[in-house]
Order: C-alpha cells, then structure tokens, then sequence
C-alpha cells in the first residue's frame, strides 16, 4: 500500500518586516523557519533559496540571533521575463534567545538553500526540580 | 476668446472630432506611465501551485526557475514534451526524533507537480535542469523553426 503523502501548499514568500530603515534597495524576506530543542542545544532550520555559505551571515550579540542572506542570482540580463511568481530579495530573520548559549560552539551547515544552525545549550542541562517549603 | 491647450497635445480639434480616440490615446499614456514606474515589482498572481514559477526566454531558451530548497537531486522528476515542461517531486523533511520540542514548524514537505505549458516548441532532447543552492533551473532550448529569424533587408 502506497504511503499517503500530502502536497505542498503553496504559500508565498512572507515579506520580512524590518523596524529599521533599510539602506537597500529591494524586498526583504523572512525564510520559513523551523526551530526546536532537545537537553543539549538549539536547533534553527531556514529555507533560503538561492543562497550561497559565500553569502549567508549568522550574527550572535546581546542575546539576538541575526541570519542574514543574499540570493545568487543566475537570470542574464539579455532574458525577458514572462512569468513571475516569485520575488528574489535578501533574507532576514530575527530571533531571542533565552537559553545560555555556548557561543564558541555553535555551528552551521547549509545544504541546497538550507540552513541548519545549531546552537549548543551551555553546561549539562539537568532537570531541577526546586523544592518549595511550606511557610 | 483663448482656447487654452495643455501641454501642446491637441485637446480641442481631435476631441471633437474623435473623441474615443483622445480617450485612447490617453488611457494608451497612462498605462504606459503605470508600466513604466512599476517594472521592479511585476509579480503576478500565480497559479497557486507549488512550486512558483518563474520564466524567461531569450533567443535560444526558455528558462524555468523554481525555489525548492533542501532536495536530494534523486527526488526530482522532470520531463519535457514538444511544448510543454513538467516539474514533479518530493519535499522531504527529516524526523528529528522524538525527544525534541518544537517552538516553529513552518517549512512544508509534500509532493509537488507542476506541467506548463510554454508559447513556442522547444527541442525536448536538448533540455537540461541544474540544481543549485535549493533552486532548480530548467533550460529548454527554443524548435528551430520557432527561433527569430533574421530577415536581411535589401534597397
């Protein structure tokens, strides 16, 4: 029996909304993220086409987590369009983190537009159960 | 009495005389303008299937753009008659165990198919598809007899 496998939605490109004002020209995009945990670390995996490990940027200060890329763009200027779906512009993505990260081990892969950030968690990461007195 | 003109364009003869035709011209200048201030943003409404397209030609190709980033190039399947392009395939996203705890599950796995159909005939034996930073291109070469045709002027 063949496994039932639903189809892609299609969804847009969610344009980023950026707080400050941009000095470039161009939309902004904000990739489609999936972000999970287990004891050990953070992981953070972005969906961003067209983007290079030449032209991706992961910036970690003051506990704000900034990802940043520029797409390669292959069209030649000599085409002419004549379809357009889909935009190109800068990706940008913003992320607080509340976990003590331990910033000199965190790496990053990034995989046919993929990127996959992982951010391991500072010290073992025990359970700790408080105990609360009666007063 | 002066007849006042804006902008030297003839308002009075050819509007009384023609007047559709002033109405013509007009609406013919202001798309023009619209056209002309608006080519940055030209996305149109799309199809509503995944994968969004986008697609180019020159005077050899037509080119094919889609964003599906994270693909293993064995779960692409891409085939061309003589007119049209087909785009199938498979997103798969990878379990990542059962222990993890998920704060944004936002990227979407699935199958996809995708056919269009393009406006001239292509040589479907020639056609090449490369996958390259999560964004595949197909490449479909122009039918000879669908390619411009230079045509030498003679006195």
């Amino acid at each position: 029996m063949a496994i039932e496998t639903k189809d892609i939605p299609v969804r847009g490109k969610q344009e980023a909304t950026v707080t400050k004002e941009p000095t470039f020209a161009g939309p902004v995009f904000s990739p489609a993220v999936d972000v999970f945990e287990d004891d050990n670390a953070i992981v953070i995996v972005a969906d961003m086409p067209g983007v290079s490990s030449e032209t991706v940027n992961i910036d970690l200060r003051d506990d704000v987590l900034t990802i940043t890329g520029v797409p390669v763009v292959s069209d030649r200027p000599e085409e002419e369009f004549l379809l357009k779906e889909y935009e190109t512009g800068k990706f940008f993505r913003q992320f607080s983190l509340s976990e003590t990260i331990d910033q000199g081990r965190i790496s990053a892969t990034l995989h046919q537009g993929v990127l996959r950030l992982t951010l391991p968690k500072v010290g073992p990461a025990k359970p700790r159960k408080i105990p609360v007195q009666e007063a | 009495m002066m007849i006042r003109r804006m902008g030297g364009w003839p308002m009075w003869d050819e509007a009384v005389t023609a007047p559709f035709a002033e109405l013509d011209r007009i609406r013919r200048e202001l798309s023009r303008l619209v056209e002309s201030t608006l080519p940055t943003r030209t996305v149109r409404p799309s199809a509503g299937v995944y994968p969004l397209l986008n697609v180019s030609h020159d005077a050899d190709n037509y080119y094919v753009r889609a964003e599906i980033p994270g693909m293993n190039l064995n779960d692409f399947e891409v085939s061309a008659t003589g007119r049209s392009v087909s785009i199938a395939g498979e997103r798969k996203i990878a379990p990542e165990g059962e222990q993890v705890k998920y704060h944004r599950r936002e990227r979407e796995g699935g199958k996809f198919r995708r056919q269009l159909t393009l406006p001239s005939d292509i040589n479907p034996d020639n056609v090449r598809a490369r996958y390259q930073h999560g964004i595949l291109m197909v490449i479909l070469p122009k039918a000879n007899h669908a390619k411009p045709k230079k045509i030498s002027i003679s006195e």
